[in-house]
């Protein structure tokens, strides 16, 4: 790292600059926008392109077993099978959207509760920052495990709480129809102070005045957020949902550290993404496993271009 | 104006529920790495207990874990500074020539699904006998590392005035001198914060090592799995292990709290 950022001391100022103005130079100085910013895009474009290319290729043909194993050409069959596929994918489909749905929407209500909580200077501020930073940069699959443990139906604490308020104990992660909606809860839990830094971020940037002018208009102070701070913020709430959005729908980590393979013996927990790792690292089923990423990569792109469409359209 | 007492109730107690919420489970798990399983099975001694070193005993001796210790640290530290000497030139490329559809390029890599890329990576690459290697290791954490820093050094570059520059220039160096001499150094936070955040997510990555790495190259996230048997969990040891993981991450973090914060939302009120 070092090396990036120290200047050199070696030759002294002047004579450096002339020493520099040699035809190599010049030709370094005349093509510098690609010399510098080539490099990076083509060891993301060589990582992407032929891989993009290769699942879409992949994605036509019966590949399956040893990736040296012969493979067939079989047209858009995969797809068909695929899309008409009501046991696997389209349950994954909507574990999917239902995952990201609900995350998002809890992490924004409340992220921008906390945050706005927040958003005034008090005495501990730093105390509650720090418990803000631990959970969002805590290891994924390390906060899985955690919250294995306290959602085990016989010795979690989460049953135990419950016990103490005369409730009965729930299965949590190993329930057919609780398990989802646990792993949203472990995600809510870690990324809701994302939402929050984000949010807080944007209200700092926020002016006074439009709040002053509104509070000697006599506005409460519900009216004063719902129509001055939340529109002014509203482009800051688009990028939290945008980031948080992206990552939610690809979330990997905590399914599979909290569910294993497939999502639970049940596929409780089947994402798109669990569903085609399964696919490829599980069953080396590479052709169907490459049809579903390609279908997978399509709904992430749309929903990129709608918000981002969404958010060009408030910037206005 | 100073808020009324009625709020300033409201807000403590809601604050401390939500220091309690995010806090409680994690201390819960560093909790439970100090007890024995008899301990944590008992749930009469759920709060006094004798801790015991036992469960780290295990972790660090038997499985192993000084050596994933070392794995995570040099591949994080590998992704890290070879994206920082590909990304830093690039962003101020893009930064300072407005090349947006070229960051769109390298920010594609933040957005595409990891598993799409694993299947040609390990075709190409197991042909090549590379997997479980650490050259394929670090090549793929450089995948997240790159356009998380392109993007937060974008972010920098955009707000550095160039007027510096321009006086390096009028006094005789090249474009590509006051870059070096005069723009790199004026940029240290930025880099440092690019390269924190660059090496949080690397240590944090789980997908590719779990596909890419052998049993010799294993990260920390891998490895934790190590404790998780079909058919029962050594949970003080997983808890153990689950420390040993993102203690070290928390605490670096915490440290540089101010980079963190600012990486984690680079670019967020730019609108």
């Amino acid at each position: 790292m070092s090396a990036v950022i120290t200047p050199r001391t070696d030759t002294p100022e002047a004579p450096a600059a002339v020493q520099e103005d040699s035809a190599w130079s010049r030709w370094t100085n005349e093509h510098r926008k690609w010399l510098f910013a080539a490099p990076a895009m083509l060891f993301v474009a060589v990582l992407i392109i032929f891989p993009v290319a290769w699942t879409g290729y992949l994605s036509l043909t019966d590949a399956e077993g040893s990736v040296r194993a012969e493979s067939e050409f079989i047209g858009i069959q995969n797809y068909l099978d695929v899309l008409t596929d009501t046991d696997r994918f389209w349950p994954a489909v909507w574990r999917t959207v239902l995952f990201t749905g609900v995350v998002l929407f809890f992490e924004v209500i409340l992220g921008m509760a906390i945050a706005l909580l927040l958003w005034r200077p008090f005495r501990g501020e730093k105390w509650v920052r720090v418990a803000i930073l631990l959970p969002l940069v805590a290891t994924p699959v390390a906060v899985g495990m955690m919250w294995r443990l306290i959602f085990d139906p016989n010795i979690g604490m989460a049953n135990q709480l419950l016990g103490w308020i005369g409730i009965g104990p729930q299965p949590w992660l190993a329930g057919q129809h609780s398990a989802l909606p646990t792993t949203m809860f472990i995600d809510i839990w870690q990324w809701t102070p994302m939402v929050v830094l984000i949010l807080l971020a944007g209200l700092t940037s926020l002016s006074d005045e439009p709040q002053e002018a509104a509070r000697i208009d006599g506005a409460s102070s519900w009216q004063r957020f719902r129509h001055v701070t939340l529109p002014l913020l509203m482009p800051t709430v688009i990028v939290a949902i945008l980031l948080r959005g992206i990552d939610a729908l690809k979330t990997f980590d905590i399914l599979y550290a909290t569910k294993g393979r497939g999502g639970g013996s049940f596929h409780e927990v089947e994402t798109l993404n669990v569903y085609a790792y399964g696919l490829s690292f599980d069953y080396n089923d590479y052709g169907v496993s490459s049809t579903v990423l390609i279908i997978f990569f399509l709904i992430i792109i749309g929903v990129m271009w709608a918000l981002t469409y969404r958010k060009k359209g408030l910037g206005r | 104006m100073k808020p009324s007492k009625p709020y300033r109730v409201f807000r403590t107690s809601a604050l401390v529920v939500v220091v309690f919420a995010l806090m409680a489970p994690l201390l819960w798990m560093i909790a439970a790495s100090f007890k024995t399983n008899v301990d944590i099975y008992d749930t009469a001694k759920a709060f006094v207990f004798s801790p015991s070193l036992k469960n780290y005993e295990t972790v660090l001796q038997q499985a192993n874990y000084l050596q994933f210790i070392g794995n995570s640290l040099w591949v994080a530290f590998a992704a890290t500074a070879l994206s920082l000497l590909l990304g830093v030139p690039a962003a101020y490329s893009m930064s300072r020539f407005s090349m947006k559809k070229s960051a769109l390029v390298v920010l594609m890599a933040r957005v595409i699904p990891g598993v799409s890329l694993l299947v040609p990576w390990y075709y190409v690459f197991s042909n090549l006998k590379l997997v479980g290697g650490f050259s394929v290791l670090i090549l793929s954490h450089m995948f997240v590392s790159l356009p998380l820093i392109v993007y937060i050094m974008m972010g920098y570059f955009d707000g550095l005035p160039t007027e510096l520059e321009e006086a390096a220039l009028v006094d005789g160096l090249t474009h590509i001198g006051a870059f070096r001499r005069i723009t790199l150094p004026l940029s240290v936070p930025g880099v440092a914060t690019a390269g924190i955040l660059s090496f949080i997510f690397s240590w944090n990555n789980f997908m590719f090592a779990l596909v890419l790495s052998g049993s010799d190259t294993k990260t920390l996230p891998v490895a934790i799995f190590d404790f998780v048997g079909y058919a029962s969990i050594d949970w003080g040891g997983l808890m153990a292990a689950a420390t040993v993981v993102t203690l070290p991450i928390m605490l670096i973090a915490l440290f540089v709290q101010k980079y963190v914060v600012s990486g984690l939302t680079a670019g967020a009120t730019k609108g």
